[in-house]
């Protein structure tokens, strides 16, 4: 399967990956009310989250917990909830195994569109009508609790924060997408993405930082928890991008996370189009 | 009475069979529900890890905290059992017009609607939790007084009590709104207050948000009052919040009984 959506060339190509951008754009516009009333009650499990941290810094000697204060915590609360506004992908994958098994998948094997590129579209789609609405409660909240947060970091630091932030978009996308194609072998995959989720869900970052399981063995001599997730992609689609705003990771050990994350990217893209190739040989369309 | 013990007993019958029938699904809906619960039990191992206790001088140290998140999931698991697949299916009969079907029954529509389903699967976090409950009393270091085993049950059918009504009045709103798609989500986001001991709310912010849900939406008293009087012996003066937890329980059987009624006579079938 090539990259391209049609045989015209690149412009027709484009042409034809904006009509489906813009499609999905109108698509999602539909439900702007339920998104942003959605957005803003997605805060409210923080709130207990920091009222939490407030009375463990008050019941402890420690002036900061495995190097983050108090204010960090509630602005690193804030950052990966950011991040996973550009890393998470509801649906992405169960929808993927859906589609390969009532057959309607079947479509984009005829069509001359490539359904990975669809998806990926599409996404970016949600995305971006995603970011339109929520802009105004995340605006908010971040401006309401602008004093929890330490100083910008200078330009070079903020580009590379966005930067992990486009790549913790692609990894998010990259990873759910191959979850859904496992629907070629095996027709239910609820089980596994619950197992997928339940994993992002603790070593992503985004219940506590990753930084936390430092003083975690593992068995291994000299080698914590948190330096085995470092080699995983999980904790690059919530903790990282919040730990660079942070500064929290400087230097050598920053240059090495974005290329882990950058490198994780590549992995899955890769992960993700092998899939396709196999899955849609072995592919017996199931459904009308 | 009698009456609606055994039609209740016929349903839980039903649904037990139901669930039997499709072994594996209810098997992987428990391991589902357990695999939620154990990554919230990890975070609270490793909050503990940097701390003695949540909240200076409250008392909610390691063991006494875990008897807090014990009865959370004890009073969580029954009303997700028994109460939740009901009033989550209500949202589709409002839609579909089935609910016609359950109003001409010579039976409460309360109590149909709310109760004609039971999840057993959810029932597996409860019992964790009445192991977590033992765990923790028995490294205590003080067995919870005579008294305090008396309340607990009792206690404990009070929390179930008021998140029963929340989620009457979250139904409630489904008859009123023909859609409620995000009942779960309000359910979730509103009873996470009340996931933590209440002395967590102070300050300027948590002083208004502990009064709130104390007095207002009583979703604090729901967990905190039970696992108070097990989990830390109980002074002279912490007999008003056990009397306020069941002044709470009546009050919002009540309320929400009556916004129910109300609901229902504003409903107009939606089928033909």
């Amino acid at each position: 399967m090539s990259g391209r959506l049609d045989g015209g060339g690149p412009l027709a190509s484009m042409r034809a990956w904006w009509t489906m951008l813009a499609i999905c754009l109108e698509e999602r516009l539909v439900y702007r009310g339920d998104f942003a009333l959605g957005t803003l009650m997605r805060f409210l499990p923080m709130v207990t989250q920091v009222f939490l941290w407030t009375a463990v810094f008050a019941a402890t000697s420690r002036r900061d917990v495995a190097g983050y204060s108090r204010n960090d915590i509630v602005a690193y609360y804030l950052l990966a909830m950011l991040t996973r506004a550009f890393s998470s992908m509801p649906g992405l994958s169960t929808g993927i195994a859906r589609s390969i098994r009532d057959g309607s998948v079947k479509k984009y094997l005829v069509q001359p569109v490539d359904y990975v590129s669809f998806l990926l579209a599409a996404r970016i789609a949600h995305k971006l009508v995603y970011y339109a609405v929520a802009i105004l409660p995340f605006g908010g909240v971040f401006i309401a609790c602008r004093g929890f947060f330490p100083p910008p970091p200078d330009a070079t630091t903020m580009s590379i924060f966005v930067l992990s932030l486009v790549l913790s978009f692609l990894l998010g996308f990259f990873m759910e997408a191959t979850l859904g194609m496992i629907g070629f072998w095996v027709l239910e995959v609820s089980s596994l993405v619950f197992a997928y989720m339940l994993v992002q869900y603790l070593l992503s970052g985004h219940m506590f930082p990753i930084d936390m399981l430092a003083g975690i063995p593992t068995g291994l001599p000299g080698t914590s928890l948190a330096d085995v997730v470092r080699w995983l992609p999980f904790e690059y689609t919530a903790y990282f991008p919040a730990a660079v705003w942070l500064g929290k990771i400087r230097g050598p050990d920053l240059v090495r996370a974005l290329a882990i994350e950058a490198a994780w990217v590549v992995v899955m893209a890769i992960a993700c189009r092998v899939a396709w190739k196999r899955g849609t040989r072995r592919y017996a369309a199931f459904g009308g | 009475m009698g009456r609606y013990l055994a039609i209740f007993l016929t349903f839980a019958r039903a649904c037990l069979v139901r669930d039997m029938t499709f072994r594996a699904n209810f098997i992987l809906e428990s391991v589902t529900s357990l695999g939620w619960m154990s990554m919230n039990l990890a975070f609270y191992m490793l909050v503990f890890q940097f701390t003695p206790e949540i909240g200076k001088g409250t008392g909610w140290t390691r063991e006494p905290f875990f008897a807090f998140v014990a009865t959370g999931l004890i009073i969580n698991s029954i009303v997700q059992a028994f109460f939740m697949p009901s009033a989550e299916e209500l949202t589709e009969m409002v839609r579909t017009g089935g609910l016609d079907a359950v109003l001409v029954q010579p039976l409460d529509a309360q109590f149909l609607l709310s109760m004609h389903r039971v999840d057993y699967s959810s029932l597996a976090n409860g019992a964790v939790g009445v192991g977590l409950l033992a765990w923790a009393l028995a490294r205590m270091g003080h067995a919870p007084p005579p008294v305090a085993w008396l309340l607990y049950p009792l206690l404990l059918l009070c929390g179930v009590a008021i998140l029963y009504a929340l989620v009457i009045v979250l139904a409630a709103a489904t008859i009123h709104m023909g859609r409620n798609q995000s009942l779960y989500d309000f359910w979730f986001y509103m009873t996470n207050f009340s996931r933590y001991p209440a002395e967590i709310y102070a300050g300027p912010w948590g002083g208004p948000i502990r009064a709130l849900f104390t007095f207002v939406l009583p979703i604090l008293l729901v967990v905190n009052v039970p696992a108070r009087v097990i989990a830390r012996p109980l002074a002279g003066g912490a007999w008003w919040p056990v009397a306020g937890v069941v002044a709470a329980a009546l009050a919002a059987l009540v309320v929400s009984r009556v916004v129910f009624q109300r609901s229902l006579a504003k409903y107009r079938s939606a089928s033909s």
